[in-house]
């Protein structure tokens, strides 16, 4: 009789932000589930919380050279230079596909300028089947000296408010984490008018060769993300929980439902999985079927009370 | 294209270095293509955390345990060890599980291979040759060259001979077969057979090599490339190879876990200034562990 009941009870996995409501919190990070249709042959689309897409720039870019990838202590380094085929390749090419299930399609974009910002949102404002934009500002602002627009509280206020005015969908800022103080970054984007805000995007760093004394990467810097690097992710969403009303996504480091969950704890209402699917193409149907597995054990009948229950 | 969840059926040492481990795989015959290669991970762990890719080597069915069972599908792969990856693959056993995802990417054109065909291969970038090897119709007509440092990275001479291909060896060191480069031995096949089509993989230097002969020849080529890539299934971008016509305004930046890791040499931006402007700085073919 215990038994059968355990069987019949489900989780209340959904969650909403800012309007978006997902089946589930579990969605790929931008730039690790390419336009969706490259790990369709393996996971169920429709099983996601959402889709997000590769970035996504008014022009279509070419990305740095190779090797752009390498492997570090659990985790990986990526200097990829945000190669994508541009906004009206994705429109005509892309969408299509996505647009076939069930599940919120997340668009990640990003610029040069502010104003390419605010072009590409207005763009895919009027574009049907985008649920919501997510707006990466950890580029180089080509026409201030290359200043990482992310890094510059101002520069990051300026920009977001030109493309708040170029959209109504659902926005998310998607925050870089290599900054001094998070709270100061993520307060401007909010008050700029963001209606969530996503991080960490990846964490700069580097490796050499000892043997031939170069960089493993050909553009010598690059992007730190995997297993490595989610305690990081972990206070620094802590710490915009603490500062912005708004919801957030938590993103570094997740390839189990127990680091998801670390997330959802200390307040983010869903996550992003991102290294983790390149690891093991099913990393997010697993996390989800373990999230529900988890709050059956633990008798938690709606994950959202898991949501900010962090006690301290 | 699945990621199954396997076990290790063998792992021997075939050459001092070089390892051929035969996994389980189901419908790897049925799916597999010449060229093709798998996503291997090797253990649940951290270290290695990503999977690296290594070319099929062949996909064969062996007896079951019992009458009662159908026979058991596997496909092996050969690897050298030659960082932490391999290592910890070179002491895999009988029973112990991987992960194996694919089979991936495209594999070579066998309509080329109706008249005379040259296998170049250097050193472990034979891996993929040998299914080539295997479907070519008429065995008679295709020639393996083999080349490498030393005898030691002269690997499956006899199982290219088995198939009734001929086979050419040579050693930058003399210590098996002709003196000197695979190049050398590549350039008087043609003078030979100047018809026939080339199909090669191996380091970087000798792909070069080989490109520039059937160039300067006339000769079709098709070539195995590598890059490092973290998903195999074209999504990281980190692979990308620079296509024919490519330039910074134009980008034609191909996949080589999707659109190759077999390209037409025509496709490809080749460039004889070395200035790291063409195809990639790799060591040579999609089959083996550059940790």
């Amino acid at each position: 009789m215990k038994r059968r009941e355990k069987i019949d009870k489900t989780v209340h996995l959904q969650v909403d932000i800012a309007g978006i409501r997902l089946k589930n919190p579990i969605m790929p990070a931008s730039g690790t589930f390419g336009y969706g249709e490259e790990y369709a042959p393996y996971l169920d689309l429709n099983s996601l919380g959402a889709i997000v897409t590769k970035g996504l720039s008014l022009h279509p870019k070419a990305g740095n050279n190779t090797p752009r990838v390498c492997e570090t202590v659990g985790g990986m380094l990526n200097a990829i230079g945000l190669q994508n085929v541009g906004i009206e390749h994705f429109i005509y090419q892309k969408m299509p596909f996505l647009k076939q299930f069930d599940t919120p399609v997340i668009v990640n974009f990003f610029g040069n300028t502010q104003e390419e910002y605010g072009e590409v949102a207005a763009r895919l404002d009027e574009l049907p089947g985008v649920a919501g934009l997510e707006m990466n500002i950890s580029c180089p602002n080509v026409k201030h000296g290359g200043i990482v627009f992310g890094t510059d509280p101002k520069a990051a206020f300026a920009t977001v408010a030109a493309v708040r005015k170029k959209t109504s969908k659902p926005l998310i800022v998607k925050l870089t984490p290599n900054v001094t103080d998070i709270q100061v970054t993520a307060r401007a984007v909010e008050e700029a008018g963001a209606d969530a805000i996503s991080l960490i995007n990846t964490l700069t760093g580097m490796a050499v060769d000892v043997k031939t004394r170069r960089p493993r990467l050909a553009n010598t810097i690059g992007g730190l993300s995997g297993p490595a690097i989610r305690p990081i992710a972990v206070r620094l969403v802590h710490q915009v929980v603490q500062a912005v009303k708004v919801p957030v996504i938590g993103i570094g480091g997740i390839s189990r439902a127990m680091d998801a969950l670390e997330f959802l704890i200390v307040g983010a209402t869903a996550v992003q999985v991102g290294t983790a699917n390149f690891v093991d193409p099913n990393a997010m149907a697993t996390i989800i079927a373990d999230l529900e597995t988890f709050c059956l054990a633990e008798g938690v009948d709606d994950i959202n009370e898991l949501i900010g229950s962090l006690k301290v | 294209m699945k990621n199954h969840k396997t076990i290790v059926l063998s792992n021997q040492e075939i050459s001092p270095g070089y390892f051929r481990m035969r996994i389980l795989a189901p419908d790897y015959n049925r799916l597999a293509r010449p060229g093709q290669f798998v996503m291997f991970r090797v253990q649940r762990s951290l270290l290695p955390l990503l999977r690296r890719p290594f070319g099929i080597f062949r996909a064969g069915f062996m007896p079951a345990d019992c009458d009662t069972m159908p026979p058991k599908e596997f496909i092996e792969i050969i690897y050298k060890v030659v960082g932490s990856g391999t290592e910890i693959m070179q002491g895999l056993h009988h029973g112990d599980p991987v992960e194996l995802l694919g089979p991936l990417g495209a594999g070579f054109d066998l309509n080329l291979t109706s008249g005379d065909s040259m296998l170049v291969g250097g050193g472990i970038g034979l891996v993929p040759l040998y299914m080539l090897a295997e479907s070519i119709a008429d065995p008679s007509r295709a020639e393996v060259l083999i080349g490498g440092r030393s005898r030691d990275d002269i690997i499956m001479v006899t199982e290219f001979e088995r198939l009734g291909v001929k086979t050419f060896v040579s050693t930058e060191d003399g210590s098996l077969g002709d003196v000197g480069l695979v190049t050398h031995v590549l350039e008087q096949r043609l003078e030979q057979k100047p018809k026939a089509r080339v199909f090669a993989c191996g380091p970087m230097p000798m792909i070069r090599a080989v490109e520039k002969i059937c160039r300067s020849k006339g000769v079709q080529l098709q070539v195995s490339m590598e890059e490092l890539m973290a998903c195999g299934v074209g999504a990281c971008l980190g692979c990308v190879i620079k296509g024919e016509g490519h330039t910074s305004e134009k980008p034609n930046f191909l996949c080589t876990c999707k659109v190759g890791p077999v390209f037409n040499a025509s496709d490809l931006a080749w460039n004889d200034c070395d200035s790291g402007g063409d195809v990639s700085d790799g060591d040579g073919c999609g089959c083996g562990d550059k940790q």
